[in-house]
């Protein structure tokens, strides 16, 4: 069995289109820094760094672990760095886990970052390899057929995707934190923005963010005598399958269920929509939403759209199970980190922590990161209670 | 000199690295064959499915993909969309359309161009064929087709698109 | 604490250019000769996988990616991967063990390294905005450790020169050799300055290839009814970035790492170290507190083929093989990522 273990610190940055005014090591300590001071904690009370981000050619800067141990404080220390595409943010925070509940350590620090205005991810994402047609027009360009698959299967009305749109930056108006600050939005202005990846129209798309999350993760023992309540580690699940093979089911991966049936198993979750009071999902085109809400049993195949359009996920419809009160990935993406701070942003809800975006007396949330071609997926549940 | 200069946050380290390029084994006998004009799969040897492009292995099954089969040129959509940015390092105006094509005997898709077409009446299903360059420009690339352009044949239903015999469909 | 027990590993040849191979065709053939050392079909019939490699080798972001077309990862796996060397995937397959979510792991690390310039590529492993801007590579960096070590009298030239002697000669009898020879110090030393004070000899080759691992519970491994051998001890240390900080002369961070896996609890039969300098063999052996009763490198290291991301795992691997074999008792693995051995891990192997 699993020793417990439980997020004691949360720091984040504010999400912003370029910060001009730190390195990417000053951005990753601000985060850090931010987790420590939430965990009443200093440098010296960490055992080990876990680091996460998305590919090294965002940045140029290879492996960037051996660069950044310095401002995180590690020297001396165990260092890990992983990479599974966009779950990475939520796969780092799992490695970071085990460290705890292997028993092997006491108290962990875990980072993730993204510093998109020094990098270029399109063309990261993008970059023309010989022999091959060159027609990677960015993540959008590859998730825009699947999401024209799901609307023809599922019948869904085509103003689905811009409620998510409107929902989630509204989410994002209540978190100081998020990139986008758009209470003012409507439907009819995400509805005239510029269409570029048919379906997904510009006000659809995550943005582009600079920002890193960090948490500190804690044994049992250590969990209870910090200042803050913790959010405990109900369950840790990671699922993998190849980008492309024939019969593959790209709209609803199987990784998806196995890895949500996973989780749900060990926080004994028998019906995620009831026995869940919020989840923070990795949303970066608004139709991921209703079909994650399908993939992830939220709702029977073909209806996650019905949860989307009567306000189930939304916080200010007083929906009953709020999906990204945080804003989400729509309201800030810097990559490697938007796992990260799903994972996080679903504990500072089940510790109360949430500030103006708190589910009112959450108390079982799901974090939930995916990546690659929607074939890596990261997810954990966290809770107000041990078991 | 003023002491009132803005200061400096950035600078621009453009890097640049230079790589020879691999396409791997199997997908070298692919291209060998568009080389010469003709499209090739290569079947699994475990759960008989053929991938196009090859890229190695059946991702499925890990096991490496050896028997080839030479496929048609008609394909169909298996979905699309319509981008209105430019892609970088690609001359192409928007807006065009970039489709999952399933080549006739093929059991995967590959993405390419749609042109010659009205876009809105791009829909799943609807069948194509390709568009090749003049024989003298042929390379090792899947850019030797030019694009997919719409051919006058029924829609494949969802539920068959890609498991349609090298044969193709209707007719 | 759960022991784990190595059960299965297997390394492709090191060599200069693996041709047309490209990733997942080098991945599959060292899965399938460890599937048949336990017995099992593919990645399903373990409990979780992880990898090891670097995108700027093959220089296109998700090298990894590909690495799972080679998995047959229908239906999903568990799996992870760490953007260092696989001796690290190994490290998180542990704790995934220990913390009772897998009882068996697949490790694996891959590195096609001769399409780029390996040494000019790995300087956009340094800090972005002072060091990495003047493409100061690999060589030159190993290139004035070697110096201070020749400077403060920490060794000599001939020292160097026998530490690739001896790599070359115990390369012989090692089939995935990419360099071997029966080669003598004097022969290194009548060779000319490369990047001074290292001569070419003194720094690893570049090598395409690829190894994988596979551990488990001693349970699982008595199940499987295969020879295995313990990992009783692991640890992993980072130091500063900050060349001018570091003792380079040393390697503070081994001798954490080493005493957090318990080296110098027993004796040492054999010794893997990952030394892509020969100079760096003299610093980890005195790091790790080795004597002259310890075989370093029977395998020839480093220096007679680099696996970059695997050759670190390679190393546990070479250290299992000679325990399983009775070659050895006890014996100790390193792995290094970094300029100057910035960051080291290490592993003792003992024998069931």
């Amino acid at each position: 069995m699993a020793n417990l273990a439980a997020v004691v610190g949360i720091g984040q940055t504010k999400y912003t289109t370029k910060r001009g005014d730190v390195s990417i090591a000053g951005l990753v300590r601000e985060a850090a820094q931010n987790a420590l001071d939430d965990a009443g904690l200093n440098w010296n009370d960490i055992d080990a760094v876990i680091l996460g981000k998305a590919p090294d050619m965002f940045e140029g800067v290879i492996m960037p672990e051996i660069y950044l141990t310095d401002a995180l404080g590690c020297n001396g220390k165990p260092m890990l760095r992983v990479h599974t595409a966009g779950s990475v943010g939520g796969s780092t925070a799992i490695v970071a886990a085990s460290h705890i509940q292997s028993g092997t350590f006491r108290r962990v620090l875990t980072v993730a970052f993204e510093k998109q205005s020094e990098s270029n991810a399109m063309w990261a994402l993008s970059s023309p390899q010989p022999f091959s047609t060159h027609l990677n027009a960015g993540a959008g360009g590859y998730f825009a057929p699947i999401i024209r698959e799901y609307i023809r299967r599922s019948n869904a009305p085509r103003d689905v995707g811009i409620k998510v749109a409107v929902k989630d930056r509204l989410h994002g108006a209540r978190n100081p934190l998020a990139h986008l600050q758009r209470p003012d939005i409507t439907m009819k202005e995400v509805e005239e923005s510029f269409m570029l990846w048919d379906p997904i129209r510009f006000l659809e798309s995550c943005p582009s963010s600079d920002g890193a999350c960090a948490m500190v993760i804690a044994c049992e023992e250590l969990a209870e005598q910090g200042p803050k309540a913790p959010a405990w580690i109900r369950g840790v699940a990671m699922r993998s399958e190849p980008t492309m093979y024939a019969g593959r089911e790209e709209v609803s991966p199987q990784a998806g269920k196995d890895c949500a049936a996973d989780v749900y198993k060990q926080a004994g979750i028998s019906d995620p929509r009831k026995d869940l009071d919020c989840a923070e999902v990795y949303v970066p085109f608004s139709w991921y939403e209703p079909m994650w809400l399908e993939n992830l049993g939220f709702a029977p195949e073909g209806e996650g759209w019905k949860l989307t359009m009567d306000g189930a996920t939304s916080l200010d419809e007083g929906g009953d199970i709020p999906w990204n009160p945080s804003g989400g990935v729509l309201s800030s993406n810097p990559i490697g980190a938007s796992g990260m701070i799903r994972f996080a942003e679903a504990a500072r809800q089940v510790r109360g922590d949430a500030g103006d975006h708190q589910v009112e007396g959450a108390r079982l949330a799901l974090g939930h990161a995916y990546g690659g071609g929607a074939q890596f997926f990261a997810m954990w549940v966290v809770g107000a209670e041990k078991a | 000199m003023s002491d009132q200069r803005e200061p400096i946050t950035g600078i621009d380290v453009p890097i640049s690295l230079k790589y020879n390029f691999t396409a791997g084994a199997g997908p070298a006998r692919f291209l060998s064959q568009v080389r010469k004009g003709v499209l090739t799969g290569q079947r699994c040897p475990r759960c008989e499915q053929v991938y196009i492009p090859p890229r190695g292995s059946c991702a499925a099954c890990g096991v490496p993909t050896e028997e080839e089969v030479v496929l048609a040129d008609k394909a169909t959509v298996q979905s699309f969309t319509i981008v209105s940015i430019p892609i970088p390092t690609n001359p192409i105006e928007p807006p065009y359309i970039i489709a999952n094509l399933v080549a006739d005997g093929a059991n995967i898709s590959f993405i390419h161009l749609m042109s010659d077409c009205v876009n809105e009446e791009v829909r799943i299903g609807q069948r194509v064929q390709a568009v090749w360059k003049p024989e003298e420009e042929w390379d090792y690339a899947m850019d030797n087709i030019r694009y997919f352009t719409p051919i006058d044949e029924p829609d494949v239903p969802a539920d068959k698109i890609g498991k349609l015999p090298v044969s193709g469909w209707g007719a | 604490m759960k022991q784990i027990a190595i059960v299965a590993f297997h390394q492709s040849r090191a060599v200069a250019d693996a041709g047309a191979c490209n990733e997942v065709e080098m991945i599959m053939p060292v899965l399938s000769e460890v599937y048949q050392q336990v017995g099992i079909n593919n990645a399903q019939d373990v409990d979780f996988v992880c990898s090891g490699s670097c995108d700027y080798l093959q220089g296109a972001a998700f090298a990894f990616v590909a690495g799972v077309d080679a998995l047959g990862a229908v239906p999903p796996i568990k799996e992870s991967h760490v953007e260092m060397d696989a001796a690290w995937a190994v490290y998180e397959s542990i704790l995934k063990i220990r913390m009772g979510h897998a009882d068996s792991a697949l490790i694996y690390g891959f590195g096609k390294s001769s399409p780029g310039e390996l040494p000019i590529v790995l300087s956009q492993q340094l800090d972005p905005y002072y060091l990495a801007p003047q493409w100061v590579d690999t060589i030159s960096l190993a290139a004035l450790q070697a110096r201070l070590m020749l400077e403060q009298g920490k060794l000599t030239e001939r020292d160097m020169a026998e530490v690739v002697s001896r790599s070359r000669r115990n390369a012989l009898n090692n089939p995935n050799a990419q360099l071997a020879g029966d080669i003598s110090a004097e022969d290194v030393l009548a060779d000319e300055m490369y990047l001074s004070p290292l001569r070419k000899a003194d720094c690893c080759p570049v090598s395409d290839g690829a190894s994988a691992m596979i551990i488990c519970t001693v349970e699982k491994a008595q199940q499987w009814g295969v020879p295995f051998a313990l990992i009783t001890g692991i640890d992993h240390r980072i130091e500063t970035h900050n060349l001018g900080m570091r003792d380079l002369t040393d390697s503070v961070s081994t001798r954490l790492a080493a005493e957090g896996a318990g080296v110098a609890d027993g004796s040492v039969d054999v010794a893997e170290l990952y030394a892509p300098f020969s100079h760096q063999e003299i610093i980890l052996a005195r790091a790790l507190g080795l004597d002259e009763g310890t075989s370093v490198n029977p395998s020839g290291g480093v220096l007679a083929g680099n696996l970059m991301m695997a050759s670190g795992l390679s190393r546990i691997g070479e250290v299992f093989q000679r325990i399983v074999s009775g070659e050895a008792q006890r014996g100790v693995a390193h792995a290094t990522s970094g300029p100057c051995l910035q960051h080291n891990l290490v592993t003792v192997v003992e024998k069931a």
